[in-house]
């Protein structure tokens, strides 16, 4: 059944016009596309360069970067793709991303050494303007309510 | 690098996201104003990339490192123009909301280039 989500009338419309392919990055999903887009061209760049000009300074904030520029990337991806599988990739991924938000965000704060540089995901995100805590957030709520039957 | 360009970059961004975000807060797309708008910002954004790139070709280095900054040029001349095409596609609010991100977006990465660049001298 489709859920009838109220106020998002583009998203209805577009899942009863078009199929379900569609639909994961429309409406509100064209501003996440537009977020997860930016944040994976920025975690991925920032992670190449320092990985490949600095590794010695800090290999592991700057391995932790680079895996959340991959995970990015998959959400990224799977929102343009659209269909139950992406979306469920994506929900995945998004769990993933917050579990990593908050772990790495929790571990900067407790054992600084282990960090001479910091991560995209250091002090949950502060030096992003704290958005890489509510975009998983947004993103898993977004993905749940697109669920088409 | 020219800061008065870079701080006319960041002040037209702004207005540019509190335009197309009062358009979403209005519940209204993208209109024709709106692209014209972002083609200003989008031409003061490439203006920017190539005076930098003048300058940097004259011998001219940013304090913080060249390549990082020319990433950031890049990003900043790409960004309002990839979100400017991502709204034109979606003729809801949600278009106007991410034109408004990329210009939001676009300012940060102004107030970065000005720090990488050594702030002040130039």
């Amino acid at each position: 059944m489709p859920e009838a989500v109220p106020g998002t009338t583009a998203t209805t419309a577009a899942d009863g016009g078009a199929p379900a392919k569609r639909s994961l990055g429309t409406g509100p999903g064209r501003l996440l596309v537009a977020l997860y887009g930016i944040f994976t061209v920025a975690a991925a760049s920032r992670s190449l360069y320092q990985l490949i000009a600095q590794f010695d300074r800090a290999p592991l904030a700057y391995s932790l970067s680079a895996v959340s520029a991959v995970v990015y990337g998959f959400i990224t991806f799977s929102l343009v793709r659209g269909g139950e599988g992406a979306r469920r990739a994506a929900f995945a991924c998004c769990a993933l991303e917050l579990l990593g938000v908050l772990g790495i965000g929790t571990w900067t704060l407790l054992d600084r050494s282990a960090f001479p540089d910091a991560t995209v995901w250091s002090d949950y995100g502060m030096g992003y303007l704290f958005i890489p805590i509510f975009l998983p957030v947004t993103g898993l709520i977004w993905l749940r309510r697109a669920r088409t039957a | 690098m020219i800061d008065a360009l870079t701080i006319a970059v960041a002040v037209t961004a702004l207005a540019l996201a509190a335009w197309c975000g009062f358009a979403a807060f209005r519940d209204q797309p993208t209109k024709d104003w709106h692209f014209i708008g972002m083609a200003i910002v989008s031409l003061l954004g490439i203006v920017q990339l190539v005076i930098a790139v003048v300058q940097l070709s004259r011998g001219q280095s940013p304090d913080k490192g060249t390549a990082l900054f020319v990433a950031y040029l890049l990003g900043a001349a790409a960004c309002v123009p990839a979100t400017g095409f991502m709204s034109l596609s979606e003729r809801t609010r949600w278009g106007s909301a991410t034109a408004a991100a990329g210009a939001v977006v676009l300012a940060v990465l102004e107030v970065r280039l000005f720090d990488i660049w050594g702030g002040g001298s130039a």
